[in-house]
């Protein structure tokens, strides 16, 4: 196999967003955050343990026709935090940005305590203070660190 | 004090302890001259759990400043059994009084409510999470027994849900103490109460028995170890023996070591303690009428 050619894993998107650099193995997550089950009809293409110089392997997703909000930016940032996006118009690169570690996150992830307030029906958004390795309840202050992907909300 | 609502223990600086322990101080030294303070004033009660004593110590300590109660009474028959939110319900009660007193199972309950109301709001306990009023008062007794700088004080039982030791243990921080943690490894303290007190700069020192560490303490903070968290009679027993205080436990302990507790206790602390210069824990649930009127004096 002459695997080597990036283009022949992960074809080129019109218009839309790449999100490179990936840690490998959170593909499948960044899309449970952009909420994309393959329902929407969205085009998609997913790389996954593709070789990089950069983080030894990533994983690579392409949405075409999509551009991130903020919000999920944020979200992004937590389980994707070398990631880089780049928002594509007409098969060019006009952005291209590294993820930022927010101070904070909102509605994104469900608080893994069940005896939570954000758990509790009450009308209150999950907020999460994002600290060096994970990210805190501001609720009930449960430390999360390894199993964030797991309580992202769809 | 800065806050408008005592939530957390964990935003308490240390200022604002001493601010509601001098306060405290002096309404003890005269309590007959806050009679008409806060004449007229009225303080909801709101307790989604049950409790005897923390809804009696806020009631006493309102009526001792001059004003009254209103309390929802028991869920059983308020509109919170009806499905109603928390969110509304304290909305509703917030028109009715001028403070808020709040318990209830679910962590982060007050924090939440506190933003839905404009009077403040007093965290009297939300599930395993926080209980600052408790810990004002146990910062209290200490300072009268011990000071609150260069003790070294020990936190024995059940540490992972005991929410008396978490708020104490992250107001602690603020002061120069000493702190050891003695549980059976089960019950230790958990990892956010840990990052806490570490990312405060102090050190969690954890030990499975008391015997080496007793003979340095100054105080002795005991909980009780609740049955229903061990799988089995035996497993619990032995440990309950083994975290159990008596006059022979103590023998090892400095003559001045301060002996408290939150209670109720059933029997980790031998009732023969009681009559030792050792045992606070009475005069420690005493603190909690001139503490919580301090509190309501600060918030009001
Ligand atoms: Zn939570």
């Amino acid at each position: 196999m002459t695997g080597d050619e990036p283009q022949l894993r992960v074809s080129k998107i019109r218009s839309g967003t790449v999100i490179d650099h990936v840690a490998a193995g959170q593909a499948l997550n960044v899309l449970a955050i952009l909420g994309i089950d393959g329902s929407g009809g969205e085009s998609v293409s997913v790389g996954m343990n593709v070789p990089s110089g950069r983080i030894d392997r990533k994983d690579v997703v392409k949405v075409e026709g999509r551009e991130l909000s903020p919000a999920e930016v944020d979200a992004l940032s937590l389980i994707a935090p070398e990631a880089t996006i780049n928002i594509i118009r007409d098969y060019e690169v006009v952005h291209k940005t590294r993820v930022q570690r927010p101070t904070a996150v909102t509605g994104v992830l469900e608080c893994p305590n069940h005896s939570c307030i954000t758990n509790a029906g009450e009308p209150v958004d999950s907020e999460f203070d994002v600290l060096e390795e994970g990210v805190r309840c501001r609720y009930c202050e449960t430390i999360l660190r390894e199993e964030i992907a797991a309580q992202i909300g769809t | 004090m800065r806050q408008d609502d005592l939530v957390s223990a964990t935003g308490l600086a240390r200022a604002d302890v001493e601010t509601v322990l001098d306060r405290a101080a002096e309404i003890a030294a005269d309590p007959g001259s806050w009679r008409e303070r806060h004449a007229g004033a009225l303080l909801a009660l709101c307790f989604f759990e049950p409790s005897t004593r923390t809804r009696m110590s806020f009631d006493a300590a309102m009526k001792r400043l001059g004003g009254d109660t209103v309390d929802m009474g028991p869920v059983e028959s308020s509109s919170v059994k009806k499905g109603e939110s928390l969110a509304d319900t304290v909305q509703v009660i917030e028109g009715y009084a001028d403070a808020l007193v709040l318990r209830h199972p679910k962590e982060g309950a007050a924090r939440m409510a506190a933003g839905y109301v404009d009077v403040p709001l007093i965290n009297a306990g939300d599930g395993a999470g926080q209980h600052p009023s408790q810990t004002l008062l146990d910062l209290y007794t200490m300072r009268e027994a011990t000071g609150l700088d260069g003790v070294t004080v020990g936190m024995l039982g059940d540490l992972k849900y005991g929410r008396t030791v978490h708020s104490l243990a992250e107001a602690l921080t603020e002061f120069d103490a000493e702190m050891h943690f003695v549980s059976p490894e089960s019950l230790r303290l958990p990892e956010s109460v840990r990052y806490d007190v570490e990312s405060a700069g102090g050190a969690v020192r954890e030990h499975e028995s008391l015997g080496a560490v007793l003979p340095d303490l100054d105080v002795l903070y005991v909980t009780r170890i609740q049955r229903e968290r061990f799988p089995d009679e035996s497993e619990y027993r032995a440990v309950a023996g083994e975290f159990r205080i008596d006059e022979a436990t103590l023998a090892d302990a400095r003559d001045d070591l301060t002996v408290m507790h939150p209670l109720p206790r059933v029997d980790e602390i031998d009732a023969a303690v009681d009559d030792t210069d050792h045992a606070r824990y009475f005069r420690q649930a005493h603190n909690g009428v001139p503490v919580r009127m301090a509190l309501l004096d600060l918030l009001l």
